[in-house]
């Protein structure tokens, strides 16, 4: 008999829909052309890109023309940060660009912005977060100067599942210089949260394919129009000339009908949630020495994070993955640069508490059976392992 | 991600526990990773007649924790201080690069705990 497999780390990646999969699968062997060809295998293939631009756009709010598709979310980070940095220079920028991140932003918007600053490109400012993870607006507010050019904040952390204020920050930014580019990086928010770019007042956003039940190796990036930017990637001139190379079609084609998807499972969040909730109160309950990490008021529907105190978060994820539990950690011991995350740290938590965390994030396959089945195999690892510890 | 070994040993540790009265005892905290290895050793005839570890850390650390207690089971002292972090890797079937700090670690603690042993035997 195969064995039970639960899969509880949707905030990594996420099983492709199969309505995803059906819809990209003819672009593979059948709608195979370049919709850069003018005869009509390039039209079938461009229809489907065409359509899919469009999914988007409607979902965000925005026009068809202002999304570029891209390999991935990381892609879209880079691209934004060199891209609006280049261009300030190319533009005949003098005095040195400021941009501002906050200090639980993805890796991906974090190096790049690092990478400029040791060039001696831009000045940077991380912003700090509080106890719950939360960007606060007054901490924004003493950060911006006058040669601030762009502001950089993720919707929704990929750890602790805290949700940032991007509304008010937009708001606060667009009255005090309507020039300074305001991004969000959404790839976890998407499948959650509104990501009506007129309502959350942002310039920019990145999304991500498969954290939304598509491929991956896809991605895109909403820029109004108008925004200066330089492309990442020059070649024959695809994307409006900023983001060259052959469409990645089936991979677009997915991402397209994810976000569709996204907007019909809406209803869907609630039942994460009660699952969640559950899951969380039963851990409180039945386990001794945790804490819950971040906040529970704006918190992602499906994000669990504990710390287990007296026990180190990779052992429990090994002991868990060996009975088909598949979690993950913030623990040093599973990197391999033995730091711990650096969103933990941000939040304030020892390296201990971050040693002993664990995340949990629910998805659309996720089953009250699984929630109970999960509790029961959790508590026995534990008290395992603090056995072992001594502890 | 690990080896059979690994993962055995991981799931169904050998010599694991508090010891009470022992003779030699050696902890070892990794700073770099937070990982606190324990061992404990009860030495007869210059032999270790019986050891063992508590350990707070990742599956890496609990598996070298129970093979080094296997492999320095009723060894001598001068074979015991002999193992090396290789000996312990290679005894799991290989570890990952990025792990071999935890067989160190384990290294560490068992000449930590010997070094304990000989400092109470010369006080006696």
């Amino acid at each position: 008999m195969k064995k039970k497999e639960i899969y509880l780390d949707n905030a990594a990646t996420t099983p492709v829909d199969s309505a995803v999969l059906k819809k990209m699968q003819p672009y593979f062997n059948k709608k195979y052309g370049n919709s850069s060809s003018i005869h009509k295998a390039g039209d079938s293939a461009r229809k489907g890109l065409d359509e899919a631009r469009q999914q988007i756009s409607t979902f965000l709010n925005c026009l068809s023309e202002e999304i570029y598709f891209t390999g991935g979310a990381t892609e879209s980070n880079n691209w934004l940060i060199y891209g609006v940095v280049d261009k300030f220079w190319e533009n005949g920028g003098k005095n040195k660009p400021h941009i501002i991140i906050s200090s639980i932003e993805h890796k991906a918007i974090i190096e790049p912005a690092k990478y400029l600053e040791e060039k001696n490109l831009v000045e940077v400012t991380i912003l700090p977060v509080n106890k719950q993870g939360i960007v606060e607006l007054d901490e924004v507010k003493k950060a911006i100067k006058k040669n601030t050019i762009l502001v950089s904040v993720m919707y929704a952390n990929s750890e602790i599942g805290s949700i940032q204020p991007i509304k008010q920050i937009g708001e606060l930014i667009k009255k005090t210089n309507q020039e300074i580019v305001f991004h969000t990086d959404a790839v976890q928010a998407i499948n959650y949260l509104n990501c009506n770019v007129k309502y959350l007042n942002v310039d920019a956003l990145s999304i991500s394919g498969h954290k939304i039940y598509g491929p991956k190796g896809v991605g895109a990036l909403y820029l109004k129009k108008g925004i200066p930017i330089a492309p990442l990637i020059r070649g024959g001139g695809q994307e409006h000339g900023l983001r060259s190379g052959t469409e990645n079609i089936p991979g677009i084609v997915g991402l397209g009908e994810a976000i569709n998807l996204v907007s019909k499972n809406n209803k869907d969040n609630n039942r994460i949630k009660t699952l969640r909730n559950k899951l969380i109160t039963g851990i409180m309950k039945d386990i001794p020495n945790v804490q819950l990490n971040g906040t529970l008021e704006y918190r992602l529907p499906n994000n669990i994070h504990f710390s287990f105190l007296g026990i180190e978060g990779e052992g429990i994820l090994i002991e868990l993955s060996e009975q088909g539990i598949y979690v993950s950690t913030g623990s040093a011991c599973a990197s391999h640069s033995l730091k711990p995350s650096h969103v933990l740290s941000a939040i304030g938590l020892s390296d201990e508490e971050s040693h002993s965390s664990v995340r949990f994030t629910l998805g659309r396959q996720t089953s009250n059976n699984d929630i109970d089945y999960v509790l029961n195999i959790l508590i026995k690892a534990v008290n395992r392992l603090r056995k072992i510890s001594g502890r | 991600m690990y080896s059979k070994e690994v993962i055995k040993h991981f799931k169904n540790p050998k010599n694991m526990g508090f010891m009470k009265d022992p003779d030699g005892v050696g902890e070892i905290g990794n700073p770099q990773c937070g990982d606190i290895l324990k061992l404990y050793i009860k030495v007869k005839n210059n032999k270790i007649k019986d050891i063992k570890f508590e350990t707070l850390g990742c599956a890496v650390a609990i598996a070298v924790s129970s093979v080094i207690t296997e492999m320095a089971k009723n060894k001598t002292i001068e074979q015991a201080l002999e193992l090396t972090e290789e000996n312990i890797a290679e005894k799991l079937g290989g570890l990952p690069q990025f792990k071999m700090h935890c067989s160190n670690l384990a290294a560490q603690a068992l000449k930590k705990a010997i070094k304990n042993y000989r400092k109470r035997d010369l006080s006696r």
